[in-house]
Order: C-alpha cells, then sequence, then structure tokens
C-alpha cells in the first residue's frame, strides 16, 4: 500500500504549485484556476486521511469541498464578466478597486 | 514484499501527470491551455482517488469538476475574447519573494509528512468495511443521516450563488 505521507506530499505539492499561481498570474481566470488546484490539494487530503482511518466521513467533507467550489466558481466568473464589462480587461494588476 | 506493487506504480505515474498538468496551468501562456490542462490535472486526480478506494469522490470529480465546473470556466474564457499580448505573468520582487516563501512552506510541510509513523491500516483487517468503503452505497447512507443538514444548507448555498451568479453577471438595465 502506498504510505498516506506520499499521498500528503503530493497533496502539498499541488497546493503550492497553486499557491504560486495565484501569485504570479496576471489573468483573474487563471487565478480562479489556481484556487481550484488548491481546493483540490484540500480534497485529496481529505480522502488520504479518509483510507488510513477507515473513516468515510473524509468523503463527505471532499463532497462538500467540491459543492462550495462549484458555488464559488458560478460567483467568481460573474464578478469576472461584470469586471470586464465595466473594465474591459481582465488584467488584476490594472484593476485596483471594485468600484465601478 | 519486495518489488515494487502495482498501486505504487500508478500512484508516480498518476502523481508524474498531475504535476506535469498543473505546472502546465500556471505556465501556460494561453488561458484555454491552461483549462486544458486543469482539465487533464481533475482526470489524473480521480484516478489518485480511486488508488485511495474513494470511487464515489472521483466520480463526482469527473462529473462536477471536469464536467460542470472547466465547461463554466471554458465558456466564459470564449465569452471574454482577452487580449493575450503583453506577459502573462508578473515577476516582481514581492511576488518572486512570496513564491520562494511558498516552496520553503512546501519543503517544511514535506519534512514533517516523511516524518508520520506509518498507519497500521487496522480497520482493513474487517472485510466487510473494506468492501463498503467508498461506494456510493456507504457513501450516500452516510450523506443522508449524518450530514443531512449540511447537505440541505449546500443546496441553498448552490440556489444563493446561481441567484448571485445572475445578478452580478447580468448585463445593466
Amino acid at each position: 500500500m502506498v504510505p498516506t505521507s506520499w499521498y500528503l506530499i503530493l497533496a502539498a505539492a499541488l497546493f503550492c504549485l497553486g499557491m504560486v499561481g495565484v501569485l504570479v498570474r496576471r489573468n483573474a481566470l487563471v487565478v480562479f484556476m489556481c484556487i481550484e488546484l488548491m481546493l483540490n490539494a484540500a480534497n485529496l487530503t481529505f480522502v488520504a486521511f479518509a483510507r488510513e482511518r477507515g473513516d468515510i466521513n473524509g468523503h463527505l467533507s471532499a463532497f462538500f469541498i467540491i459543492a462550495v467550489a462549484a458555488a464559488e466558481a458560478s460567483v467568481g466568473l460573474a464578478i469576472v464578466i461584470s469586471l470586464f464589462r465595466s473594465r474591459g480587461t481582465v488584467n488584476i494588476e490594472e484593476v485596483h478597486s471594485m468600484k465601478n | 514484499m519486495s518489488g515494487v506493487s502495482p498501486e505504487q506504480v500508478l500512484f508516480a505515474v498518476f502523481a508524474l501527470a498531475i504535476m506535469v498538468s498543473s505546472a502546465g496551468v500556471i505556465f501556460a501562456r494561453n488561458a484555454i491551455a491552461s483549462a486544458m490542462s486543469l482539465v487533464a490535472c481533475f482526470f489524473f486526480l480521480a484516478g489518485v482517488y480511486v488508488l485511495l478506494w474513494a470511487h464515489t469522490v472521483a466520480a463526482l470529480q469527473v462529473l462536477v469538476y471536469a464536467g460542470a465546473i472547466m465547461v463554466l470556466f471554458l465558456f466564459v474564457i470564449m465569452l471574454l475574447t482577452t487580449s493575450s499580448d503583453g506577459p502573462s505573468m508578473s515577476f516582481s520582487v514581492s511576488r518572486v519573494a512570496g513564491s520562494a516563501a511558498i516552496v520553503a512552506m512546501f519543503g517544511a510541510l514535506t519534512s514533517v509528512f516523511v516524518k508520520l509513523p506509518a498507519p497500521s491500516y487496522g480497520w482493513t483487517r474487517d472485510a466487510d468495511a473494506v468492501a463498503t468503503f467508498g461506494t456510493i452505497a456507504k457513501v450516500g447512507e452516510v450523506l443522508y443521516t449524518r450530514w443531512l443538514f449540511p447537505f440541505e444548507a449546500v443546496s441553498l448555498l448552490l440556489l444563493v450563488a446561481i441567484l448571485g451568479a445572475v445578478v452580478v453577471a447580468k448585463a445593466r438595465v
């Protein structure tokens, strides 16, 4: 059996890659995708510990994270669309306030 | 047991593929290429979930993430015809320092994780528990008993999110 720590290291690497993406990318859509990567790293941690402990509740936590990620993506992409309407750009360097 | 087990081989393949595709998300210049890399990453993650005996979560991952959320992303990318001129990344001093801090955080996390005691997996001696672990029947049973209230709350959350998305994204009238 692959030890849980390998899965945890994979999740940590995924989380850190997503975090680097949030820092260095300028396109708001790609920043959102990197946030999805970080959410998936959290999911992987939950599922890895669920198997180690034989506890099905970890799977339920992953299920709820997926649902919340869907809600987050829909609202976030709506904000990006309205940002694009008012500014004509999705470059986060050029957006300094949420005011119109 | 000597040698390499199939699970270890599959884990190595999936882990490498996840790293490559998530790096593709960050370093692709084109937003569509990033989205496609992310879809690939979600599929490989579903493979890792199957390795972890989480078949239901793997199916949900493909259905909800690779299916629904990424289609939404692709729609929005195609809606917003963004010009791809100019650098796609910014490497100011603060961001490079932040990235170095993140690499340090990864090193710290890894150094902790390798010291974790090997799990005993005592629960796997119960053959019945292993047979039902992660199946949709077991997950559904727990979801509709212990997690019933959070489940209903999430349905309300999704409804509010849909309404909020429509209100925020609709054109001014």
